[in-house]
């Protein structure tokens, strides 16, 4: 029972950190690789407020959510909405916006480092045990868990109901035709990045709570989130969500029955197994 | 990603003071991580250290060569924790940077790898941060290079008698719960503590190895529990040193003996887990009473803002202090004397006197420390004095 709990909470924190790449490469069409370095820059958000002034970090997202909004609306206006005006065609857009993004992520992280120095930032925050099912987990993982529910729940049903939330699937599936329907592609494409990037700070400062975080430690994540929407199926959001719990499950079941040292190649293995059986992910679209 | 800085204030000032001897400067070459896996191992235990000792030596009058005074200036190059990079950044500093002085690197693994280069270029290499077993050889394929950090054997002896002690005082049993981080440093020291706890009659009631950048150790630190341990031991770095103490909070572990390896030195350690961080022991431990420590932590905090670790930020002050005090005494920049000289003397630093055997090793070291009233104290060690007794783990309020 205990295996599942663990692996269920591992599984929001990696719902968590994937949920806004998921947004930028399935919707907006930008592989950001600069990913990590946003939920690096929440998780150092919420370090500062915390040991300055003992802000909570459950208050401070409310902070880093518009802040991370309106930079990341930034970053693609001035960066990377260059490179879809003149993308031929997908394939093109991608390998640009790669570029691009690994670039971003070195500029991050340079900031970063001369911004906040290269210590590790860690703190303690709700790290008590709690009582579930007869067994102990950290509090701060199942505030982290409960979180990752709202968001994940939150964006399906924005994406699901909501006139805005159709238009952007509009985008993600036929972006030439999206616009003939009278869709703002430019604008939408650009308010589900910088979502995606929301999240993912979000994310950062949620998780930063019980992870130890410094500057260059975003590329874990990225590789983390990459493998996950890949999994579950590009701008798909359940996909993502089933794919990181599927993942969290896995990692938790292997370190705990067979081998701890082991959790890499399951995940790894896992992945391939999939990409073999549906290489458009669990819940992706076949390409055309 | 080049960096030069001058004090120009302290320039100014010392050159009001002793106006009679001639003013030159002199290129100092650090090359350590600023980004990667290591960058916050370095951030702490490195980079500190070479602002501190530009700082002083400038602040007494520069370095005295022969007679000629020279104020420092350092180029800084990040080698993004990339052993090639380190490489690349020494080469360039003597060729192209014009460097008479290059620091040792940070951590075992670039020490190793940038070893052949600083052997060919012909500069002394007084390592601070490397820890191994093959000092011997090393020297005798390297004689320039110097090892002052101990290595895996010695420092799980010290473990091994910290342990012993608290067993035979009876505050902790047999069983030993035992895990390693899977990289060259856990490996190396998990091979080594097997059969050194055996051997001194603990029991090893569970044993695993988890992944570098594991993002949760909670499935390990259950099934440690699991066992029932008397007592705990990682071989762990800095992420999973911080993850690990948080599940064990977590989970409670009940244990007489905790042990976590890199970074339980830090000072983040006990900012982050305040009293719970009580009894820890970990890799480590100065002399935390004796004045030449506290005088030194003082100016670290003073002119770089933050305080050292309780491990290896002092042994990186004092191998620069071994470079400082044997180009001094030699009285040119005649690398292959200097060398000699560092064999040949013995060294007063701020972890008291460094000197080197037949192979080049520094064989007195701090291996184990604890927190103790919030302060990292070395309890066992080679030969270091100020060693004070280990207390036993009581729990985790």
């Amino acid at each position: 029972m205990d295996v599942i709990v663990t692996g269920l909470l591992l599984g929001g924190l990696y719902a968590l950190v994937a949920m806004g790449l998921n947004l930028q490469y399935g919707m907006a069409r930008i592989m950001n690789l600069a990913n990590g370095e946003m939920l690096v820059a929440g998780g150092f958000a919420a370090f500062w407020f915390y040991t300055a002034a003992q802000v909570s970090p459950l208050l401070t997202v409310f902070i880093v959510a518009p802040v991370a909004f309106v930079l990341n609306w930034l970053i693609y206006v001035v960066f990377l909405r260059p490179l879809v005006a003149r993308a031929k065609s997908r394939g093109q857009l991608e390998v640009d916006s790669i570029l691009t993004t690994f670039g971003l992520s070195f500029v991050a992280v340079g900031l970063m480092l001369a911004v906040f120095g290269g210590d590790y930032f860690s703190y303690s925050y709700l790290s008590f045990p709690v009582s579930l099912l007869g067994d102990t987990y950290g509090a701060n993982r199942i505030v982290a868990f409960c979180a990752a529910v709202v968001i994940c729940g939150a964006l399906w049903l924005w994406l699901t109901q909501s006139r805005a939330g159709l238009s952007i699937r509009a985008i993600s599936v036929a972006p030439a035709s999206a616009r003939l329907v009278g869709i703002d592609v430019r604008r939408l494409a650009a308010l589900s990045f910088a979502l995606g990037g929301t999240v993912t700070a979000t994310g950062g400062a949620l998780i930063s709570t019980f992870v130890t975080l410094d500057a260059s430690t975003g590329v874990l994540f990225t590789l983390k989130a990459l493998v996950i929407v890949i999994m579950g199926g590009v701008g798909d959001v359940r996909g993502t969500i089933v794919a990181a719990l599927l993942l969290g499950l896995l990692e938790t079941f292997v370190a705990s029955v067979i081998d701890p040292g082991l959790t890499l190649a399951a995940a790894y293995l896992l992945f391939v197994l999939i990409l073999l059986v549906r290489p458009q992910g669990l819940f992706g679209r076949a390409q055309t | 990603m080049k960096r030069r800085t001058f004090t120009w204030l302290a320039a100014a000032s010392i050159a009001a003071a002793v106006p009679a001897t001639a003013q030159e400067t002199l290129i100092v070459g650090a090359v350590a991580p600023k980004t990667g896996p290591l960058a916050g191992g370095a951030a702490v235990s490195y980079w500190p250290n070479v602002q501190l000792w530009v700082h002083d030596v400038n602040a007494r009058g520069g370095l005295d060569v022969g007679g000629t005074r020279y104020m420092l200036e350092v180029v800084e190059y990040d080698d993004q924790t990339n052993a090639g990079q380190t490489i690349q950044a020494v080469q360039r500093l003597v060729n192209q940077d014009g460097a008479q002085i290059v620091l040792p690197p940070y951590s075992t693994g670039l020490n190793l790898a940038a070893a052949p280069i600083y052997n060919r270029l012909g500069l002394p290499m007084v390592t601070s941060t490397a820890t191994t077993d093959k000092a011997d050889e090393l020297s005798q394929q390297f004689p320039n290079v110097f090892i002052t950090l101990g290595g895996a054997v010695p420092i799980v002896d010290g473990v091994v008698e910290a342990f012993t002690a608290l067993r035979d005082e009876g505050t902790i049993g047999n069983r030993l719960a035992m895990v390693n981080v899977a990289d060259a440093f856990g490996i190396e020291l998990m091979g080594a503590a097997k059969p050194a706890f055996e051997a001194a009659g603990f029991e090893l009631v569970y044993e695993t190895s988890y992944p570098l950048g594991s993002q949760d150790l909670s499935p390990v630190m259950k099934a440690a529990a699991a066992a029932e341990p008397d007592a705990f031991i990682a071989w762990s770095y800095p992420p999973d040193t911080f993850a690990l103490t948080e599940q064990a909070i977590v989970e409670d572990l009940q244990v007489g003996a905790f042990f976590t390896a890199v970074a339980t030195a830090f000072p983040a350690y006990y900012e982050r887990f305040g009293e719970q961080a009580e009894g820890v022991l970990g890799i480590g431990g100065v002399n935390a009473d004796g004045e030449a420590f506290q005088d030194y932590a003082a100016r670290h905090l003073e002119v770089t803002g933050a305080a050292p670790d309780y491990w290896a930020s002092a042994m990186v002050y004092s191998s620069f202090q071994v470079l400082e005090q044997s180009i001094e005494a030699v009285g040119s920049f005649d690398n292959e004397a200097i060398i000699q000289h560092i064999k040949d003397n013995s060294f007063e630093t701020v972890i008291g006197t460094l000197e080197f055997d037949e192979n080049n090793n520094n064989t007195s070291f701090w291996t184990v420390g604890q927190w103790q009233d919030g302060v990292f104290k070395g309890v066992a060690s080679t030969g270091r004095e100020g060693a004070v007794e280990v207390q036993p783990k009581d729990g985790w309020n």
